[in-house]
């Protein structure tokens, strides 16, 4: 009695403690976050079913068939009995199907790569972690910034993920849900915030020394206005991310603090995907993404990682050989034909919004 | 390249005061052990009957001795992990820099899963199974003992890394792209890639002697579904073994590979994709967690079901359930990774078939409630460790069906929560095993019993420090805090990061517990010694032998009718009978055939990791030709004559009849 009047003190004291704490995954604050949480719960209740009745049932039984007792109702030969086994085998059964429901419906429902439903316009953020830290970079603004990712509340954000190093996990907990960033492809995670605040964002997947500093704030800021202002905050920069600044901020470093490029070569993160793809895209021909915007070429590049056959991770590296051709070529044609033009940020649409959105699941 | 490749005297770590005092200390220990030898004149004894042996107890202690050792390095890594992240909350920097960090981490998981956990668990297998199934030894005991060396070798490398280079920095798994030069330069990566590669080597040999050993050398009359619980349990691990381990051979070949002939299976550039080397570590991986936990599920049968005294509950749904777990387990790797970005019918498929896990799982835990159901338990030291281990084992169930669900995971991946979950399923499932195991199995293997009182006070540091170093990272994965970092600086976290280094500490007073309990014991095994065999009135074969049994095992094969074989001869009266004559035993001799391959294969391994070639031939020239000689070598056996077979059993018998008052007849 002692032992369960004791756990279940530690129980409430735990409850509290955890209730009392801010940030983490109990403490979400988008949508994402609150249906994983409330998963996370139901889940939980569920088990608990079985769980606590076995550990009762543990201490009970090694207390109550302890060795020289008083009451004697020893069976040695006894070992077998249908119905015992039957409802054994038939408790977990049971539970397991129920949860295995729970898993095939949510496993749908929160799939990272299922844009949100919502009537709010998603923007795009594209996402490069980096030796050791986060670039974010807004296609649709033509900025970008470090270790510092702002989006407005009630706006679904399309987060585009890959890496220029080893592999690592895009994580805000008070969010929801994390997808691995891998170099040479792009991963996909959509989220929200229903709250406005700054969040912890991190890598959760460990990738060297710097690993413990790669953090970043998740800024939701309360209105439209507050994130155009702060658009406009980073506009203001002069720097431009071009290939020789994001060969700069590519090499390796740790505890970066906030970075703001005002405006972003065209097609910067494609180029870093693609970087990986063939031994003869790397950086020389960049020179031709200068003059990008626009062209045909680009959409098709744009809907690249947002091809419906690439949601099967599998097919994420396949990145099928003929269409990287096609890609080159793409390439080719524009050193050929077209005059280098500096891109200034604007407020492009070809950057695919509708692609995304227009993808059924 | 110079004559000894990249290895320089700049190689050694002088600048690492932890590191230079470890040596130091390892180095004086090491000198007062080889003194003690010389001076107790125990060298030939411990070339001749130890090292050489083809005896599968021997061995079995040998690989319990090893897991022992590393135990006290993994731990160390352990409670180094946990003091560096009690000091450097706030922002502090701590003592151990991410480079030193990092290595610790990697080191520790490799060392705990790989060198601590399987030896223990193979330990055990070779220690009892022969013996279980009234075998006199296993089925190839020339190469049960060359799995010895092979595994040893593998952990000398791990240790030689320690004063030469440095280890990975990657983490146990190490993946690509991180673990490939690009990422990791140094001779770390090298090292592990070697360490498990041979080791691995060893386990799979291990698996193939043993499944030809249940399925060939049963004692007369026992048939499959009359062999012990322990005995089936190790028989599917050995399965998983023989199907997992060449994944994980071919998956570090393939690293290897990258490393050293500029391959690009798992590189960034070049076409190389690391999703790869994540699916087939897990898929070899996955099936090694239940590698280890079903010998612990079988030792935990045979502890229950002996000190309830009473036949184990559901014997048949037991073997179905373990074989149910083994299939399953090949079927679920994709858990480790669904945040990779797989479909959402890809990660429910994944997650519905690890919950399906929990079915046998469950079954088993509700056979051990019935088995103690109308029993007689006597509260020894193993059975605590089982009862800590059914009220652990099952929250840490819990927490992994949670972790199976995909939009749970999302949250809990690689968090703090996932590091309890498994120290919850392999420190409270495996390793409470293993304990149990070693305080059952102790008397049968050395002849005397442990300390009882020292073996329960260990119980309850373990198990109180278990909770307390675990479940606030439940808490702290809760909170958003995400494994292998080095420093924080979030306060939220700061006291439950202090609470699981105080629980480090108490489960450190554990192990001391544990070595003073094996001092002790040994010092007063005078008083304590086994005369019988069958201490505990023990069900299956090996209590029918002498503590310890003698080196042939059974003087006359057994005759099995019976699940609980010895019980049943008690029953009948036909134990410790006395025979007329005895026949001619054929045993394998001894060989240092085993332990001069694995030293030329260490060699091999150590040229390979600092690239120094020539040495590489030699070591592969050496192993090559010492296995022609040992495969050309026809004297390999001998006969025990009946003569001295009757004056040992006779010597035996005579002491069980002198004691037998004492014991408690079934």
């Amino acid at each position: 009695m002692f032992i369960r009047k004791l756990s279940k003190a530690m129980l409430a004291t735990g409850a509290l403690m955890l209730a009392g704490c801010e940030g983490g995954v109990l403490d979400p604050k988008g949508q994402v976050g609150m249906d994983e949480k409330h998963l996370i719960i139901v889940a939980t209740l569920l088990m608990l079913i079985v769980v606590i009745p076995v550990i009762f049932m543990t201490l009970y039984f090694a207390w109550k068939y302890r060795d020289g007792r008083d009451l004697e109702i020893y069976a040695p030969k006894w070992a077998h009995s249908k119905t015992i086994e039957i409802v054994v085998w038939l408790i977990p059964i049971v539970i397991v199907i129920v949860l295995g429901i729970i898993t095939w419906d949510s496993t749908h429902k929160l799939d990272p790569y299922k844009p949100l439903e919502h009537d709010a316009k998603p923007i795009t953020v594209q996402v490069v972690s980096l030796d050791w830290k986060w670039l974010f970079i807004y296609p649709e603004y033509g900025i970008a910034s470090v270790n510092e990712l702002a989006f407005p509340t009630n706006v679904p954000v399309n987060f585009k993920i890959t890496s220029d190093t080893a592999m690592n996990s895009f994580f805000i907990p008070q969010l929801g849900s994390q997808i691995y960033s891998m170099a040479g492809m792009a991963t996909k995670l959509h989220l929200i915030a229903n709250e406005p605040g700054t969040f912890e964002g991190i890598s959760a997947n460990y990738s060297g020394a710097g690993f413990a500093g790669m953090k970043f704030n998740a800024i939701a800021t309360p209105t439209a206005d507050d994130f155009d202002a702060w658009v406009t905050k980073v506009k203001q920069q002069a720097s431009t991310l071009d290939v020789e600044q994001y060969k700069q901020l590519a090499k390796k470093s740790e505890n970066n603090p906030v970075q703001y490029f005002g405006s972003v070569q065209r097609g910067m993160f494609n180029y870093i995907v693609m970087q990986y793809m063939h031994p003869d895209s790397n950086m020389k021909s960049m020179g031709s993404m200068e003059g990008m915007e626009g062209m045909e070429g680009m959409h098709d590049m744009g809907n690249m990682e947002g091809m419906e056959g690439m949601h099967d991770m599998g097919n994420m590296e396949g990145m099928d050989h003929a269409q990287h051709m096609q890609h080159m070529q793409h390439m080719k044609d524009m050193d050929a034909g077209q005059h280098s033009q500096h891109s200034t940020p604007s407020h492009s649409t070809t950057e695919p919004s509708s692609t995304v959105s227009g993808e059924a699941e | 390249m110079s004559f000894f490749g990249k290895l320089t005297l700049e190689s050694i770590p002088y600048h690492e005061p932890i590191i230079m005092v470890t040596l130091a200390v390892v180095g004086v220990i090491g000198l007062i052990i080889a003194a003690l030898i010389t001076k107790h004149q125990k060298w030939g004894v411990l070339w001749h009957d130890w090292l050489t042996s083809v005896d599968h107890k021997r061995l079995g202690i040998m690989y319990i001795l090893l897991a022992l050792v590393m135990l006290i390095r993994g731990f160390s890594d352990a409670i180094m992990m946990r003091t560096q992240q009690a000091l450097a909350t706030n922002g502090a920097a701590g003592y151990l820099p991410p480079e030193h960090y990092d290595q610790i981490f990697t080191a520790h998981g490799v060392i705990m899963i790989i060198f601590m956990a399987m030896p223990f668990m193979i330990g055990l297998m070779n220690l009892i199974l022969p013996l279980q199934i009234g075998a006199r030894d296993v089925a190839f005991p020339f190469l049960n003992n060359l799995s010895f060396w092979l595994t040893t070798s593998g952990a000398v490398l791990i240790n030689i890394s320690l004063g030469l280079g440095e280890f990975a920095k990657t983490g146990w798994v190490a993946y690509p792209p991180l673990s490939e030069l690009a990422y990791s330069p140094g001779v770390g990566v090298d090292y592990y890639i070697w360490a498990l590669q041979i080791s691995g080597i060893g386990t799979t040999l291990t698996g193939v002697n043993f499944i030809a050993t249940v399925l060939k050398m049963r004692a007369p009359g026992m048939k499959l579904m009359q062999m012990p619980i322990f005995t089936w349990t190790c028989t599917w691990a050995n399965i998983l073994i023989v199907a997992s381990f060449p994944i994980l051979t071919a998956v570090l070949g393939l690293l290897t590979l990258d490393r050293y002939l500029d391959f690009h299976f798992f590189t960034n550039d070049g076409g190389g994709n690391a999703m790869m080397y994540i699916n087939l570590f897990w898929a070899w991986g996955h099936p090694e967690v239940y590698i280890l936990i079903l010998p612990a599920f079988g030792i935990f049968s045979e502890v229950i079901s002996t000190f309830t005294s009473k036949r184990l509950f559901g014997y048949s749904s037991m073997v179905w359930a373990s074989g149910a777990i083994s299939i399953l387990g090949f079927i679920v790797w994709l858990h480790h990774f669904f945040t990779m970005g797989s479909s959402a019918n890809v990660n429910a498929f994944f997650g519905v078939m690890t919950m399906v896990i929990a079915v046998p799982t469950g079954v088993k835990l509700f056979n051990w409630l019935f088995t103690i159901y109308r029993g007689r338990l006597r509260i020894t030291v193993p059975v605590l460790w089982t009862l800590g281990f059914m009220v652990t084992f099952t929250i840490g169930g819990m927490t992994g069906v949670l972790l199976a669900v995909p939009g749970a995971d999302y949250v809990l991946h690689n968090s703090l929560f996932l590091i309890a979950h498994f120290h919850n399923t392999i420190l409270g499932g495996a390793v409470f095993g293993y304990m149990a195991g070693f305080a059952f199995w102790f008397p049968k293997a050395m002849g005397f019993h442990l300390n009882e009182r020292l073996g329960k006070a260990s119980f309850w540091c373990w198990q109180v420090g278990f909770y307390v170093a675990f479940m606030p990272l439940y808490v702290l994965g809760f909170l958003g805090m995400t494994r292998r970092i080095n420093h924080t600086d979030n306060p939220a976290w700061n006291f439950w990061i202090y609470f699981a280094a105080v629980g480090a500490f108490i489960i450190l007073a554990g192990i001391i517990l544990q070595f003073v309990q094996l001092y002790v014991s040994f010092r007063d095994r005078e008083q304590n010694l086994d005369t019988t065999g069958d201490p505990w009135n023990g069900h299956t074969l090996e209590w029918s032998t002498s503590s310890p049994p003698q080196f042939y095992n059974f003087a006359k094969l057994p005759h099995v009718s019976d699940i609980d074989a010895f019980t049943d001869m008690k029953e009948k009266g036909q134990a410790y009978q006395r025979e007329q004559t005895y026949q001619p035993i054929h045993m394998p001799k001894n060989t240092a055939s085993g332990i001069l391959i694995a030293a030329c294969i260490t060699a091999v391994g150590f040229a390979a990791i600092w690239h120094i070639w020539w040495l590489a031939i030699v070591g592969f020239a050496g192993a090559f030709v010492l296995f022609l000689v040992r495969a050309y070598d026809n004297d390999v056996d001998y006969y025990v004559q009946p003569d001295d077979v009757t004056r040992i059993e006779n010597a035996h018998l005579d002491n069980v009849t002198a004691n037998l008052t004492n014991v408690v007849r079934g």
